[in-house]
């Protein structure tokens, strides 16, 4: 038995109605990790994101590069998270441009190892693959460890206690990978993993560098290591 | 601490007359803001490097020449010069010729420049950019610092008893200042040859710079080359002035509004609060510039964009007056006043030979005679210490 711990859990909701069936279905996911988690004594932080605030920023960010006060704490919280909750509406048979834009304009490696579990809901049940055929190549891209179980909702979902059970079990192996702490095993010892595209400065790398390099060997006066 | 202005020599449409300025036009308008900036006072002048549409300045060194013959006081410098795409050999050429001509009133400013196609154009390639760039300034590091150089690399061919001429004026080679925005490796690479860093400081919250403002401030002291005070830093900034500040912001909203590189995405008010750009009054201009000092500490150089996006030629005119006549000095004094003890001052030849020869002879080199095959060979100045 290993000692309580207190997990920061970041819910993303990319809703836009109030109150929203997209954050609704992220906060059963909250709450069902926050229960999960309890049985064993640990202590969850949660911060939670309603992407549509945001909004105002996206376009000079998508535009710019400029990334606004609101959409830099996006990034912090997201950084700082030991598990995410994203939930997205399902637009025109994808995710909502407000995940997506979000997601393009933040850094790479803002959620490199970082458990994540997706979460989408729409008006049929015809859109259920688009956690699994679209989210999952942008998360993949940002080499975040979804859960296996993709929690998806649409009308008729919310009457059926089926739903219940596929949220424990999302919520139960975002808890696991939370605790097996891969993303610390992928980010490495100084909390940058190997290999990953990661920048100074960014939300989640900070300002470690790594002077142990061929680029830094190189921009000492050195010269780099011949083709392999 | 020096004030002046950097260009990117953009050719763009006036959003409000609707007018293009010919090549021509905007080259002479370039010439033209460089001498009204030694007349209003300014200290520096620094011009871009493109190869490409809408820009003109693709031969900075030439630009600046003749503007070293129609000036007597103003240094002269680039914004950016590419150490990826020019082979490092013109570069030391071209910069050291240009240091002889302007007696020395010149530095210049490293770049990796940020047009992809530009790459193979002069046949490099972009996905070794960063490796190009450090490996590129390692050898014109030497081809300065050495009369004869045999170099390997990767990226060029090798060079065999190279002697790159004339050698720089009073054998002190051109201040070079690295431009980097998130890059470490090129402030490590400045901090390593005790070199300047530049931080563009136009587009993003300070947050960008002072982390590796702080970095290269950090590393300059570990290389042994003083304290981090001592580290030579210089920044962007951007300004637009009018007598009162809702003029200026009338009259720069549209270009802002139109500008090639953050038009049509944030409104000028939110640029104004999260980036340096500062539009109103000499007053206000004067305070957002001051919290610059605040930020990334005493620096050295200070460097205005004012002259992009259309700005007809008279306007900019009219903007380096108020900037020479009452925006600068209020700095400057400002500035001084508030300065730490150990600051370095800002680089200049002068001061640059007085650290290498103190109150000795300075060193003139004067080329053996040509051998007849061309071959400079191992010893090809008179007072070389190998003999010939």
């Amino acid at each position: 038995m290993t000692d309580p711990r207190i997990l920061r859990l970041a819910v993303v909701s990319a809703g836009v109605s109030d109150p929203s069936s997209t954050g609704l279905l992220a906060d059963r996911a909250s709450e069902r990790f926050v229960a999960l988690a309890a049985e064993t004594g640990d202590r969850v932080v949660v911060d939670r994101v309603e992407l549509k605030g945001v909004l105002p920023e996206l376009p000079a960010a998508l535009g710019s590069q400029l990334l606004g006060p609101r959409l830099t704490a996006v990034a912090e919280i997201l950084a700082a998270a030991d598990a995410v909750v994203v939930a997205t509406p399902v637009y025109k048979a994808g995710p909502s441009a407000l995940l997506t834009g979000v997601l393009q304009v933040l850094d790479d490696d803002v959620l490199v190892g970082t458990p994540v579990l997706l979460a989408a809901t729409a008006g049929t049940p015809r859109h259920a693959l688009v956690i699994d055929d679209q989210l999952r190549g942008l998360f993949a891209y940002l080499r975040a460890a979804t859960t296996p179980t993709g929690l998806f909702a649409s009308g008729d979902d919310w009457q059926d206690p089926a739903l219940a059970g596929r949220v424990d079990r999302a919520a139960r192996e975002l808890l696991a990978l939370a605790r097996s702490e891969v993303r610390e095993a992928m980010r490495g010892a100084a909390g940058r993993g190997a290999g990953y595209a990661s920048r100074f400065g960014s939300a989640a790398n900070g300002v470690a560098v790594d002077l142990d390099s061929d680029l830094m060997r190189l921009a000492t006066g050195g010269a780099l290591p011949p083709r392999g | 601490m020096q004030f002046g202005i950097m260009s990117v020599s953009d050719v763009t449409r006036d959003p409000v007359s609707g007018r293009t300025p010919s090549e021509a036009e905007r080259i002479d308008a370039l010439v033209r803001i460089a001498v009204k900036a030694e007349e209003v006072g300014l200290d520096v002048v620094a011009v871009g490097e493109h190869h490409n549409p809408p820009f003109v300045s693709s031969s900075p060194t030439t630009l600046l020449a003749h503007i070293a013959a129609l000036t007597k006081r103003v240094i002269l410098s680039t914004s950016t010069t590419l150490i990826t795409t020019n082979d490092p050999v013109r570069i030391a050429e071209e910069y050291a010729m240009l240091q002889h001509l302007a007696k020395g009133r010149m530095d210049l400013m490293l770049g990796r420049g940020n047009t992809a196609p530009v790459y193979p154009w002069f046949g490099q390639d972009i996905r070794q950019g960063l490796p190009l760039a450090l490996e590129n300034y390692n050898l014109l590091h030497r081809l300065w610092r050495e009369d004869v150089v045999d170099w390997e690399g990767r990226y060029r061919t090798p060079l065999q008893g190279f002697t790159s001429t004339p050698r720089p004026l009073d054998g002190v080679a051109p201040f070079v200042w690295h431009g980097s925005i998130r890059t470490p490796e090129i402030a490590e690479q400045a901090a390593f040859y005790g070199d300047g860093f530049f931080a563009n400081h136009i587009f993003w919250p300070k947050e960008h710079y002072q982390r590796l403002i702080a970095f290269y401030r950090q590393r300059f002291e570990h290389y042994g080359h003083g304290t981090q005070k001592e580290a030579i830093v210089g920044l962007g900034g951007q300004a637009f002035l009018a007598k009162n500040s809702q003029d200026a912001k009338n009259a720069f909203r549209p270009y802002f509004d139109n500008a090639p590189v953050y038009g049509n995405g944030p409104s000028m008010e939110d640029f104004m609060a999260q980036t340096p750009l500062s539009v109103g009054s000499p007053q206000e201009v004067i305070d957002k510039t001051l919290t610059f000092r605040e930020h990334f500490g005493d620096y050295q150089r200070q460097l205005f964009l004012v002259d992009h996006a259309g700005l007809p030629v008279e306007t900019v005119l009219e903007q380096l007056e108020l900037l020479g006549g009452e925006v600068v000095p209020v700095l400057r004094t400002e500035l001084e006043a508030r300065r730490e003890e150990g600051v370095a001052e800002a680089p200049t030849h002068a001061a640059r030979v007085r650290e290498v020869y103190g109150d000795g002879p300075v060193r003139q080199p004067r080329p053996n005679a040509n051998r007849g095959d061309n071959v400079t060979g191992g010893s090809p100045y008179q007072d070389s210490e190998v003999a010939a």
